[in-house]
């Protein structure tokens, strides 16, 4: 749709009281026993897992890949009665250059590659190498391109500017599936999130997506919360739903349970699928294997007999 | 149940809180609770059954306290009285501080047993409840340490009679007792019937952390027992939480005792949501409102006014919000909303809305369990006569009405006899404090609401009680200042008929009522002889009660006085002295023709001029402060005036008595309305012709003259006055008293004749205290 400020200019967002809804929801749902299994279980098919270094190799890409085939140990899916549901994660995300490793490597799994792009992290390469970048990347195989804004547009609040922008990626991307990636931590005022949240999803977004990854700040609850409330205004007015993905600093098998519940409070349940939610991280795969494991075994479990990814 | 089924719904699943420990403790005292006092538990007498509202089963059997354990609870802390306020503060300290230390060790203990006892949700014992005992009693031993120092000239009232409601059962005793025993006071204190069981595990935790025996006794029982301890002869102050009908016929009940009294009563708070609010936030506010504690909360926002413009978007957003409460088991840590505290609340809630209904309210409403459970409900197309708009539900009910301007917000927030606390949504910082300052009542929540704090005072506006617990506010309540006593008796009846003698030589003055800035005369057409000490000084208008009706409305017009800066005020009060001053002669002649010896008559002018520079002074610095409460947080502690305020005069000192009443209450930013000396009115009609050429706004001072107790009782009973302060009579101080109860006026009442207005205590701080309110305003921030 084109740029419609009055879906966000007239709607600021107060953050004590984000932060106190965040807050207060810690002590308002829980999930424990079977059900904290599932929900983690549910975490996995939400994940993208990521590696996004300068030393990354195909062989480095190759063993993500492996585990993304793979999330669990086959005796903890055994003991949690889930060997036949097919448990991946939902993509794998990579830089460009490591695209063609991981088609390769997922090939027949059914497990989209996503690459990051348009000169990632931080964008500031001219806009026709940003949209070559992401036709090179989806040439290659990658399903969807995780891009980031221009963060001086949403700063200096031109939003026609980050509308075109986001858009001429959007077109870039073809069949493939755009993330938009707000840089929040750069972003700071959560009224700049909501707007840029809101030009992003009028530019054709499929997600929102909260960090790169490389801010001072990344994910956090209380700016996930501004997002989402942005996601459901957005489908409330044009029967669009468009995806969320919070990326960064996520490392803990809890978090991808309070994410999970504040999607579901906010949103709804049927949030909670990896065509609408994505967990951007690398090491929380790990922590919820071992909660896994102790689910099933009662014993505290250590990572290093886990497969590592 | 298996996972991919749970996949399929992604339900939450059960998330039960182990209660074991508790039913343990439970299980121990199946035999029944009896008393603690004097440090030990009684023996269980005629018991009753404590019922677990979520399941109705009884879980514990308490004892109802008779007039005789009353006694015995009251001679216990009578005796530990003494030795508790001779303690340094710092002893003091050790014990409060050891107190929120063992609250804080035993919390899970108590936000179980909290839960297990009232129904609400262990969310909420867990992280709100309990931490904010802890929180309270630390405050308090910070009180305890450095009262000595912060409080120079006060003392512990003595004796406190405390009862509790049922709705934060744990949090009220810890509010009724920190402040209590900070200041020195040792305490009797029920808890609610239907709630009495985290107050006896606290007299456990009493005993633990070695509180000395007496300084807390606790007496179970019902109403009765409630109305024993709050007339118990020997009770010297009493502080009541409850309902605004029960407050007034505490009010009513100690009238003319001397009990020093604190009320916090209902509510009926204002939720206000203007166009430029951050809506979902707001309806987050709700949640926190009217959907927390069940609705059980005195100050929830119980009537949500927002602006046309977003009314719809709002309404749906709320809706909707509503829809993911989750109201049932109270110990499952996924509840939102628990169980109803009994049977006969759910009942009462189930009347009022069904009342609702009948007048037109149309119900929306979330999904609640079979039992002592109601749904999240909000109502709309109610009007402000519904009985959903004018009473207080307790239970969690909410209605939603809409404003045009921000002057009919204020409006309809203000249309309502209680006064305890409002809600204002929007990121507007001009308009939310624009809105906060004219709001009445005691807490105002910015972009926030039900955010407590034992570092600010909570307590509210008209019928929602008097006094402040919390902050600095809150420490006053428990100690007083010393000030004179003693006995006076009535005055005799008027004689409005001719024949009081000659007045003199001088041209006849007439000496007229004074209301709305206009000279007027009595209603009644009458006059009565005024005598001096040589026979008639002159004439005065007997007042009656259409004079008094007519100088409230006058004095309730006089509104611009409030708003006026504390400059502009002390500028007409230095004014005030200035003519006094200059027609300082002529004032003395008039004293002395109504008795004083020439010298004395000099002297009082002199005081009533000093008074008005004192109180001139004042006027731009009587602050109100900024608590320290939570991070990100402004909580402004403001003073305001009470509004329209009756004062009724001394007997002797005819000039400086009116003064030393007036000008503190002006000088605030009140309008009164006074009643002269009744046997020496005329160095106050003479006054008027000051304040005539003062520029005090017309309706600031409106003076009746004529028989003092039976316009007192007038006052007393007028529901536009906000306070009213007596020096007559012993038995006018118990009219006063009872009559305030209407609608719950303060009262500030002494004996005619115990203070000396010439001396230091005929001036302070204490007047100014008594002439204003605190409003707390808080300000979170953040972006």
């Amino acid at each position: 749709m084109p740029l419609d400020v009055a879906m966000f200019e007239c709607h600021p967002v107060n953050r004590p009281a984000a932060e106190r809804r965040v807050a207060a929801l810690a002590g308002r749902r829980t999930v424990k026993k079977l059900h904290q299994a599932a929900w983690l279980v549910n975490a996995i098919r939400l994940m993208d897992l990521t590696t996004l270094s300068g030393d990354d190799t195909a062989g480095r890409v190759h063993r993500l890949c492996a585990k993304a085939r793979q999330p669990l140990a086959p005796r903890i899916m055994q003991d949690l009665g889930i060997e036949q549901m097919g448990l991946t994660v939902g993509a794998v995300c990579v830089y460009p250059t490591m695209v063609p490793h991981a088609v390769e490597a997922l090939q027949g799994s059914g497990i989209p590659v996503a690459s990051v792009a348009t000169g990632f992290p931080t964008g500031l390469i001219p806009l026709h190498l940003r949209l070559a970048e992401i036709e090179w990347a989806v040439a290659q195989g990658a399903r969807e391109i995780d891009i980031v804004i221009t963060r001086e547009h949403a700063l200096r609040q031109n939003w026609q500017a980050l509308h075109d922008e986001v858009r001429a990626m959007r077109d870039a991307c073809g069949p493939a599936h755009l993330k938009a990636i707000l840089a929040t931590g750069d972003l700071k005022t959560f009224d700049n999130v909501y707007a840029a949240s809101m030009v992003a999803m009028q530019a054709g977004a499929d997600f929102i997506k909260t960090s790169t990854g490389k801010e001072d700040v990344n994910a956090t609850l209380p700016v996930s919360l501004v997002m989402m409330r942005a996601l459901r205004r957005y489908g409330g007015v044009t029967g669009h739903r468009v995806g969320f993905k919070p990326a960064g600093s996520m490392k803990q098998a809890k978090e991808a349970l309070r994410w999970q519940i504040l999607m579901k409070e906010e949103l709804g349940r049927s949030w909670l699928e990896p065509d609408l939610l994505r967990f951007g991280a690398s090491s929380m795969l790990g922590d919820i294997e071992r909660q896994l494991e102790h689910h099933v075994t009662g014993r505290y479990a250590a990572s290093h007999r886990h497969a590592a990814s | 149940m298996s996972i991919q089924m749970i996949l399929k719904h992604m339900d939450y699943g059960p998330a039960p809180e182990d209660s074991a420990i508790v039913q343990g403790w439970l299980d121990a005292h199946e035999t029944g609770f009896g008393h603690y006092i004097d440090g030990v538990f009684t023996a269980p007498g005629t018991l009753f059954d404590v019922q677990n509202p979520a399941s109705g089963e009884s879980i514990a059997q308490v004892t109802q306290g008779t007039s005789a354990d009353v006694d015995a609870a009251v001679k216990a802390a009578r005796q530990a009285q003494g030795a508790w306020a001779k303690l340094s503060g710092h002893e003091r300290a050790r014990h409060l501080y050891a107190l929120a230390r063992h609250v804080q060790q035993h919390s899970r203990f108590l936000a179980v047993l909290e839960s297990m006892d009232n129904g609400k949700p262990i969310r909420e014992t867990r992280d709100i409840d309990v931490p904010l005992v802890a929180r309270h009693f630390y405050h308090h031993a910070g009180w305890a340490e450095i009262a000595a120092d912060e409080f120079p000239d006060a003392e512990p009232h003595g004796v406190c009679g405390q009862v509790i409601p049922w709705n934060f059962p744990l949090l009220m005793l810890a509010w009724k007792i920190a402040p209590a025993l900070a200041a020195g006071n040792t305490v009797v204190l029920k808890p609610a019937e239907y709630t009495p069981l985290t107050a006896l595990a606290f007299a456990e935790i009493c005993t633990e952390a070695g509180l000395p025996p007496g300084v807390v006794n606790l007496v179970t029982g019902d109403g009765a027992t409630g109305a024993a301890i709050v007339g118990h002869g020997d009770i010297d102050k009493v502080a009541f939480t409850g309902s605004t009908g029960v407050g007034k016929t505490i009010r009513r009940q100690i009238a003319g005792s001397g009990k020093a009294l604190t009320l916090e009563l209902g509510g009926k708070s204002p939720f206000v949501v203007f166009a430029d609010a951050d809506l979902d936030a707001a309806v987050e506010g709700v949640v926190e409102a009217i959907w927390f504690n069940q609705g059980e909360v005195c100050c929830a926002g119980a009537r949500i006014l927002v602006a046309e413009a977003v009314a719809s978007r709002f309404e749906a957003l709320l809706k909707a919000r509503m829809k993911a409460l989750r109201v049932g088991e109270p110990l499952d840590k996924c509840t939102d909303i628990g169980a109803i505290v009994h049977p006969v609340q759910l009942e009462r809630i189930r009347a009022l809305v069904a009342e609702g209904v009948a007048q037109g309210a149309i119900l929306h409403q979330g999904s609640a369990p079979e039992g002592c459970f109601y749904p999240p409900t909000l109502v709309t197309n109610v009007q402000t006569a519904s009985v959903l708009s004018t009473e207080e539900i307790f239970g969690p009910v909410v209605t939603l009405s809409t404003f045009r301007t921000p002057t009919e917000a204020v409006e309809l927030a203000n249309n309502t006899r209680y006064g305890l606390a409002a809600s204002v949504w929007s990121e507007n910082v001009n308009l939310c404090l624009d809105i906060a300052s004219q709001v009445k009542a005691g807490v105002v929540w910015i972009n926030c609401t039900n955010v407590l704090d034992a570092g600010a005072g909570f307590g509210g506006y008209r019928e929602s009680g008097f006094g402040r617990e919390g902050g600095r506010e809150g420490m006053m309540a428990y100690l007083r200042r010393p000030g004179p006593t003693g006995e006076a008796g009535d005055l005799p009846a008027l004689q409005p008929t001719p024949g009081g003698g000659a007045t003199g030589d001088a041209i006849d003055r007439t000496a007229k009522l004074f209301v709305g800035g206009q000279q007027v005369r009595p209603d009644s057409g009458y006059a009565y002889a005024v005598m001096g000490a040589k026979g008639s000084a002159g004439l005065a208008g007997l007042g009656n009660r259409k004079d008094i009706r007519n100088a409230v409305e006058a004095a309730g017009r006089a509104t611009g006085w409030a708003g006026a800066t504390g400059h502009n005020r002390a500028q007409v009060l230095y004014y005030l002295g200035e003519n006094m001053s200059a027609r300082a002669a002529e004032f003395a002649v008039r004293l002395e023709r109504l008795g004083a010896k020439p010298a004395a008559a000099k002297a009082e002018v002199e005081a009533a001029v000093r008074r008005c520079f004192w109180y001139a002074a004042q006027a731009d610095k009587f602050d109100g402060a900024v608590h320290q409460t939570k991070s990100a947080h402004v909580t402004l502690a403001m003073h305001e005036p009470l509004g329209v305020l009756g004062i009724v005069c001394p007997t002797e000192a005819p000039l400086l008595g009116f003064v030393s009443l007036v000008l503190p209450a002006i000088a605030m930013g009140n309008s009164v309305v006074v009643i002269p000396s009744q046997p020496h009115p005329l160095a106050a009609t003479d006054f008027y012709q000051i304040i005539e050429t003062s520029d005090v706004p017309a309706g600031v001072v409106n003076i009746v003259t004529g028989p003092r107790d039976e316009l007192a009782k007038t006052l007393a009973g007028h529901d536009g006055i906000a306070g009213l302060w007596y020096v007559g009579g012993c038995s006018g101080i118990a009219m006063v008293e009872a009559e305030s109860a209407g609608n719950l006026k303060q009262t500030w009442t002494e004996a005619d004749g115990a203070r000396d207005w010439m001396g230091a205590a005929g001036q302070g701080r204490e007047f100014l205290h008594r002439a204003t309110q605190v409003k707390n305003i808080w300000v979170p921030y953040g972006v």
